[in-house]
């Protein structure tokens, strides 16, 4: 298996990019810790041995601020494709495989959240509420993104039920669990494997838009926060638009990496591609 | 034999990453003009490879490695098809050489009407007649294999039945006249009657247009009732070749006689049918000598060591067995 | 043969219609099979031939209980059943399906040692896995797989047609069943594979006294594996001749059967009929808009304006025959055939 994986080039780069951001996640903030303490002297320092990013409005150290972010920005991430491919696989496969009335009202509530666009959604909620938990915030993100999934699923299921290997298992008198989950989710599983991967990434991007409109402030170090505050300091300031490339450059890098990724596991996983 | 096409040893490679297949070796056969020829052999024997290096279509990665395929019109020099430029090609697929594939199904395009692809293929080729006379001549072809043309231009494909893909199918191949065509288990899929009536319809336009056939298939039903002369090929090679009734009757190679005797009838006595025991070759990893020995009844130790040479009969047959005569 | 026993299954008016919507209100009615009877004995090979579109498949899943028959009952060892899938027949697991293309027929991401384990544990929930193994192994045994964990231990995309074939028949044998329903289980095979899988069919068929439902296209094959046996030959859905096969490919009654057997190409050019065959033309009639009497009625060279409306069952000496007028249908044989 390591070594399909090592002969993919796209997926080992895209791994060993995100595998960096988690070392940097776990183990960055123990040797820079932040200090989230104004320091008056240090305003809008420019980069440096000891600032490597500079220091923002009241001279706080960017580069840690980064580094301190990336938790909470990929717990969202994490939490948010957790999220979504559960919800939306189980209610896929229970939609495609049931059928009928179940089938019908599944569809209609998925299609009333694929209808409704998220991000005007985003800006009502966030001139009533505020998050406050990353748990919180994931929910919000993937409300607009297991539904996508769903049907995705539900189209799959739907052909794989009619294939011969599935009606022989009724033949068989095999139970509906042994058919879902031995015979039909074995062949979903790649596909749900790689809309893990792009459910994290286009959680990164709602949760950082999420920010950037005020919805959720709970920690100031997260990337969309820094985005927004450098952005609430007024971008006429050069220095400002610097400390927001940071966090938009970590984010592209971020989702450079998840693309290679989905792709490679696209290569590894998919048989079509698999011949020859 | 007048031949309109010669191949001549020919060679027909896969190189992949680890070895080289061959899926073709040393293969000499003339396609004879205005007849119908026969190609028989099951999965992995080589023949679609074979013929569709006569358009010069073969799946990738395959390439011609050696041998010559000389297409042969009447009163002109033979043109070295394995030489063609990809400008020369595209003259001479369609207008000498058409094809009819396998899956006639899924070969024409969905979302177009019948009419609007004849069409468009008699544009590419350079056909500039007004657009009244291009119908006309469409209405005409479809008339030549049974269909109704009024019907039939204005049709999606997934509005026809298999057989009427497949003669639609048969239709276009005819659209520029060609003076060959190669048809590709033309009636796999369809159901016996279907499957006579295109026959028929095929040996009429072989006899009216003098179009010679070139129709591969896994059915020596068919070639016994369809065809004048016929290639039985195996693990890429040739092991005879003859007049149907010849080959038939002598049976000369151990492999037809056991593919003549393994294939059931509505008439024969069942008693006398028997398989062939063991499998068909792994094209990856042909047996050394003759590639029949494995499975063959009259195998003799010479038979794993040494490959036969063909033996080549006054008539033209063909026979690549060391115990010829047996 | 005389049957004088009960029939292992019985088939009576079954009626299946199709409905598909063509538009926002009204809906199109397939037809597709048409009060359709049939009794299955024990032991026997019985074939159903036709061409594609009459119905021929649709008859084998409802025997084995994937389709429930619009109208009409179906009586295993006597008892009534009312759709096969229900859980609470007593007839578990006596019907089998062996389905044509081994490849789809086979989960491919699974195993072959998973597919045939899983059906076993299934049904015999007490069994351990040695005593699953040990069947297993007598399975592979059976049908010619050796040795047994070489191939238990492969995914379906590594065997060839012929191996996966024989996999599918082992699945279906594992469970014990009376009937085996066969849908075209060799037309994707190599031709020179075919035989010893019929031969196979054949002695399973003997081994277990197993009755077997073979579906196909192909009447000399049909010939081959149900020699002894009856066939019932369909159009548009229903049965217009059923007899021994032996004297329906002799001398045929009904005038499609007649075609049939004139378009079955042989292996031997001295058998070359160059004659067109008798119908009138070669579309086959849509299944919508059928006509009331004989669907057969538009092809044929022998039907008169009554048939539209209505056609008669007629038994022969040797056969049972949907047609009205067997007085002009030819009654002479289309060949002589050989060795019975």
């Amino acid at each position: 298996m390591i070594k399909r994986i090592t002969s993919n080039v796209q997926l080992t780069v895209g791994l060993m990019i995100m595998a960096m951001f988690v070392l940097v996640t776990f183990v960055g903030p123990i040797i820079f810790p932040y200090d989230p303490n104004p320091v008056v002297t240090e305003i809008y320092l420019p980069n440096s041995l000891a600032h490597p990013f500079g220091t923002d409005w009241m001279g706080r150290d960017v580069f840690r601020q980064m580094i301190g972010g990336a938790g909470s920005v990929f717990q969202i991430a994490f939490y948010a494709a957790v999220i979504t491919v559960l919800v939306g696989s189980t209610l896929g496969i229970l939609s495609g495989y049931a059928g009928g009335k179940i089938d019908k009202i599944i569809m209609a509530v998925t299609n009333i959240f694929l209808s409704v666009p998220a991000f005007p959604v985003y800006l009502v909620l966030a001139s009533i509420m505020t998050l406050e938990s990353p748990l919180a915030i994931a929910v919000v993100v993937s409300a607009w993104s297991w539904a996508g999934l769903c049907r995705a699923i539900r189209v799959q299921v739907l052909s794989l039920k009619e294939r011969d290997f599935i009606q022989i298992c009724k033949v068989m008198r095999m139970g509906t669990g042994h058919i879902i989950f031995k015979e039909l989710m074995p062949n979903i599983l790649s596909y749900i494997i790689i809309n893990f991967v792009i459910a994290m990434r286009s959680a990164i991007l709602a949760s950082v838009g999420i920010m950037l409109v005020g919805l959720a402030s709970y920690d100031p170090t997260n990337w969309g926060a820094i985005v927004s505050a450098a952005r609430g300091r007024g971008l006429i300031n050069p220095m400002n638009v610097r400390i927001l490339l940071y966090p938009l450059t970590a984010i592209v890098i971020f989702q450079v990496a998840a693309l290679l990724v989905v792709n490679g596991l696209d290569e590894l996983l998919n048989p079509r591609l698999k011949v020859m | 034999m007048d031949a309109i096409v010669r191949f001549q040893n020919v060679h027909i490679d896969y190189p992949l990453k680890k070895y080289t297949l061959h899926a073709v070796s040393d293969v000499s056969i003339d396609i004879a003009r205005g007849k119908i020829t026969a190609l028989v052999g099951e999965s992995g024997s080589g023949k679609t490879t074979l013929s569709s290096a006569l358009i010069r279509c073969i799946s990738e990665p395959g390439v011609i490695a050696s041998g010559e395929i000389l297409f042969c019109g009447k009163d002109e020099e033979p043109i070295h098809v394995e030489k063609l430029t990809e400008k020369e090609l595209q003259s001479f697929r369609w207008k000498r050489v058409s094809m009819v594939f396998q899956a006639a199904q899924s070969a024409l395009n969905p979302v177009m009407t019948v009419k609007e692809q004849f069409l468009e293929t008699m544009e590419e080729h350079g056909d500039t007649s007004p657009a009244a006379q291009k119908e006309n001549r469409c209405k005409e072809l479809l008339e030549y294999v049974k269909l109704d043309p009024d019907r039939i231009l204005k049709a999606y494909p997934h509005e026809l039945s298999g057989g009427m893909k497949q003669r639609v199918m048969i239709a276009f191949s005819l659209l520029l006249d060609p003076d060959l065509i190669i048809l590709d288990e033309p009636t796999t899929a369809l159901d016996v009657i279907t499957q006579s009536y295109i026959f028929s319809i095929l040996k009429e336009i072989n006899r009216e247009k003098g179009i010679s056939m070139l129709i591969m298939t896994h059915d020596i039903s068919i070639v016994a009732k369809f065809a004048d002369y016929v290639g039985v090929m195996y693990g890429g090679k040739l092991m005879e070749f003859g007049a149907v009734r010849d080959v038939f009757k002598k049976r000369r190679h151990p492999y037809t006689e056991g593919l003549i005797g393994a294939t059931p009838s509505i008439i024969h006595d069942i008693s006398a049918i028997k398989p062939i025991e063991g499998t068909p070759p792994d094209i990856m990893n042909l047996p050394e000598g003759c590639v029949f020995w494995p499975r063959c009844v009259y195998f003799e130790e010479r038979c794993r060591q040494q490959e036969p040479d063909t033996v080549v009969y006054p008539d033209g047959s063909k026979c690549k067995c060391l115990l010829e005569g047996r | 043969m005389e049957y004088i026993r009960e029939p292992l299954m019985q088939l009576k008016n079954i009626n299946m219609v199709f409905q598909k919507q063509s538009s926002l209100l009204t809906d199109k009615k397939f037809h597709v099979l048409k009060d359709v009877n049939l009794d299955i004995f024990e032991g026997e090979i019985i074939a159903l031939v036709g061409e594609s579109g009459c119905g021929k498949t649709t008859l084998g899943k409802i025997i084995t209980g994937l389709y429930k028959p619009t109208s009409g009952d179906i009586y295993l060892e006597g008892e009534r059943m009312t759709g096969l899938l229900s859980k609470s027949i007593t007839s578990y697991n006596k019907v089998q399906f062996i389905q044509q293309d081994s490849y789809a027929a086979l989960n491919p991401v699974r195993t072959i040692y998973q597919s045939l384990y899983a059906p076993i544990k299934t049904k015999n929930r007490s069994w351990s896995r040695s005593q699953i193994n040990r069947k297993l192994e007598e399975l592979m045994e059976v049908i010619g797989l050796q040795p047994a964990d070489q191939f238990l231990s492969k995914y379906p995309h590594q065997l060839s047609g012929g191996q996966r074939q024989r996999i599918l028949m082992a699945r279906a044998i594992s469970l014990d069943p009376k009937l085996i329903v066969a849908d075209e289980p060799v037309s994707m095979i190599d031709v020179s594979m075919r035989l010893s899988l019929l031969n196979l069919m054949k002695s399973l068929n003997k081994r277990y006294n197993m009755s077997f439902v073979y579906i196909s296209h192909d009447l000399s094959t049909t010939r081959y594996i149900a020699q002894n046996g009856r066939v019932c030959v369909m159009y548009l859905g229903e049965i217009v001749e059923m007899g021994q096969i032996k004297d329906v490919i002799r001398s045929p009654r009904h005038p499609y059967t007649r075609a049939l057997i004139q378009a079955v190409p042989v292996p031997d050019p001295d058998y070359v009929s160059d004659g067109e065959l008798p119908l009138k033309s070669m579309q086959l009639a849509a299944l919508e808009d059928r006509p009331k009497g004989c669907s057969f009625y538009e092809r044929c060279l022998y039907s008169c304006e009554a048939c539209r409306e209505r056609v008669y069952h007629r038994d022969t000496p040797t056969a049972k025959v949907l047609c009205s007028h067997l007085e002009a249908v030819p009654d002479k044989p289309i060949y002589e055939t050989f060795g019975e």
